[in-house]
């Protein structure tokens, strides 16, 4: 019996899709899990090929900020609010994998090289919003600890209920990356992460700790608030 | 497979859609989208959930890429693109088309392969796809291919391109059904295989749609009736038991 390219295609598309409805069958939603777990593993590769110091993010010339109109959210019960009387001066603890740990006070960060980075806000939700950020860029605070070759991943650490997420080394240190304190020029408010948050457009909103007590050079990554919740680890834009 | 993947993506997409339901920048207003803020019923929508839809969309945006590069591949490489590229006549050809299926023109006008509506169809389609992809790519990674985001117009932009590559491709699609199932229920064997058999199909599947439900072979034709250039009306089964040969 011979088999010519027709009846190949006609005999493999019937197992290919007799394969599905099995797969649908037995297994269901399992299967369909372990897939689009193997196609999100992929798809990181695939990003962090991509991924490029030198890709800046630019606003369009002219677009509105958002102002007031920028949402906020916290997952704590009431926006979480530094209480120096509870838990005195806040301070940002940069440590982990790194020769030189420290821990900066606001005046300790108002002091160090400080950016104004012009970006877009690109929420998982699918809009955009233009703001600007003031800050410290994460790569002088990595000058300052000199973190070990084997960290490879980032985690900023909140006392907003214990959200964190972690981060791959390459958008942490990202030239738009920055511990900001300030948004669109005033000093940052309870509802958008005071006293600092981190804040960069390589990354989905939800990767951008606000409420930010810690930073943690790490050899692998901890998962993070939303990561966990199933959305991407990678979180790139 | 294909129409599988693609139910999904579009039903994932819109789920995704649905977490933002508008195109406006915040802070901002945008004039192109008249349902703004208006969602998308969830019955029409996949994954359960943002993440979810979010997972199968790029899950499933490499099952669709790679069909369409096999699909372009087998198109050029059996010269089958020749079917469908528009030629001088396919304006005319389509509207006369429309006037047959609206009963303004009695005959079925001639055609080649495909009828002029189909083939506009299918010519239009590929290029409606790779609008879908390239925005889509665009609107992924907005920032590490900014150039791809700035070529359609920014973020905001690229996402509505992608919308409405998404819109047409849907729309093309629910007609494409509709008239298989309509017009020439026959041709499903032939997507599935490969063979067509026009002896099988209703009027050589020159047809307007659901003539097959009330079409009752009448025999011999004659000549008059025969259209120059269409494709030969079905002979008679020899006896009853014999059928249609496949």
């Amino acid at each position: 019996m011979s088999i010519d390219r027709r009846d190949f295609l006609s005999l493999s598309g019937s197992a290919l899709y007799a394969a599905i409805l099995a797969g649908c069958n037995s297994k269901g939603p399992r299967t369909a899990q372990r897939l689009i777990k193997y196609a999100e593993r992929k798809n990181e590769v695939v990003e962090r090929a991509l991924f490029r110091h030198t890709s800046m993010d630019a606003t369009q010339s002219g677009a509105h900020a958002a102002g007031n109109k920028l949402p906020s959210y916290f997952i704590s019960k009431t926006v979480p609010v530094w209480d120096e009387g509870v838990r005195g001066k806040w301070t940002l603890e940069v440590g982990g994998m790194v020769a030189k740990p420290v821990t900066l006070s606001m005046d300790d960060l108002l002091h160090l090289p400080r950016v104004a980075n012009r970006v877009n806000h690109y929420c998982v939700e699918g809009w955009t919003a233009v703001e600007t950020w003031t800050g410290v860029p994460m790569r002088e605070l990595a000058k300052l600890v000199q973190p070990d070759a084997n960290a490879k991943f980032v985690d900023f650490q909140s006392f907003d209920d214990g959200y964190h997420e972690s981060w791959d080394m390459e958008g942490a240190l990202h030239p738009q990356t920055v511990v900001a304190y300030a948004l669109d020029g005033t000093m940052l408010g309870p509802a958008h992460g005071a006293p600092a948050r981190v804040y960069s457009p390589v990354k989905l909103g939800y990767k951008n700790t606000k409420y930010l007590t810690k930073i943690a050079f790490m050899p692998v990554a901890n998962g993070g608030y939303w990561s966990d919740a199933g959305y991407e680890w990678y979180g790139g834009v | 497979m294909n129409a599988v993947a693609i139910v999904i993506m579009v039903g994932s997409g819109l789920r995704i859609f649905n977490a933002y339901p508008a195109f406006a920048r915040r802070g901002e207003t945008f004039r192109w989208y008249p349902f703004e803020h208006k969602s998308i019923p969830l019955n029409l929508t996949f994954g359960g959930w943002l993440g979810g839809a979010r997972h199968w969309h790029f899950a499933m945006m490499w099952v669709l890429v790679v069909n369409g590069l096999v699909y372009l591949a087998f198109v050029f490489l059996h010269g089958e693109w020749r079917d469908l590229v528009p030629r001088r006549n396919d304006p005319r050809d389509a509207i006369e088309m429309m006037k047959f299926y609206l009963f303004i023109k009695k005959r079925h006008p001639h055609q080649g392969k495909h009828n002029a509506l189909q083939k506009s169809a299918y010519f239009a389609l590929p290029l409606v796809s790779a609008l879908a992809v390239v925005s889509g790519i665009a609107i992924w990674k907005p920032v590490q291919l900014a150039w791809l985001a700035n070529l359609l117009g920014g973020y905001v932009w690229a996402r509505y391109w992608h919308f409405v590559a998404m819109t047409i491709i849907v729309v093309l699609s629910v007609i494409h059904v509709f008239m298989v199932f309509a017009v020439d229920p026959y041709s499903i064997r032939s997507m599935v295989t490969g063979r067509y058999n026009p002896n099988a199909s209703p009027e050589a599947r020159n047809a307007r749609p659901f003539y097959h439900l009330f079409y009752k072979p009448t025999f011999p034709v004659s000549d008059a009736d025969v259209v120059p250039g269409a494709i030969a009306p079905p002979l008679p089964p020899k006896n009853p038991s014999d059928g249609i040969e496949i």
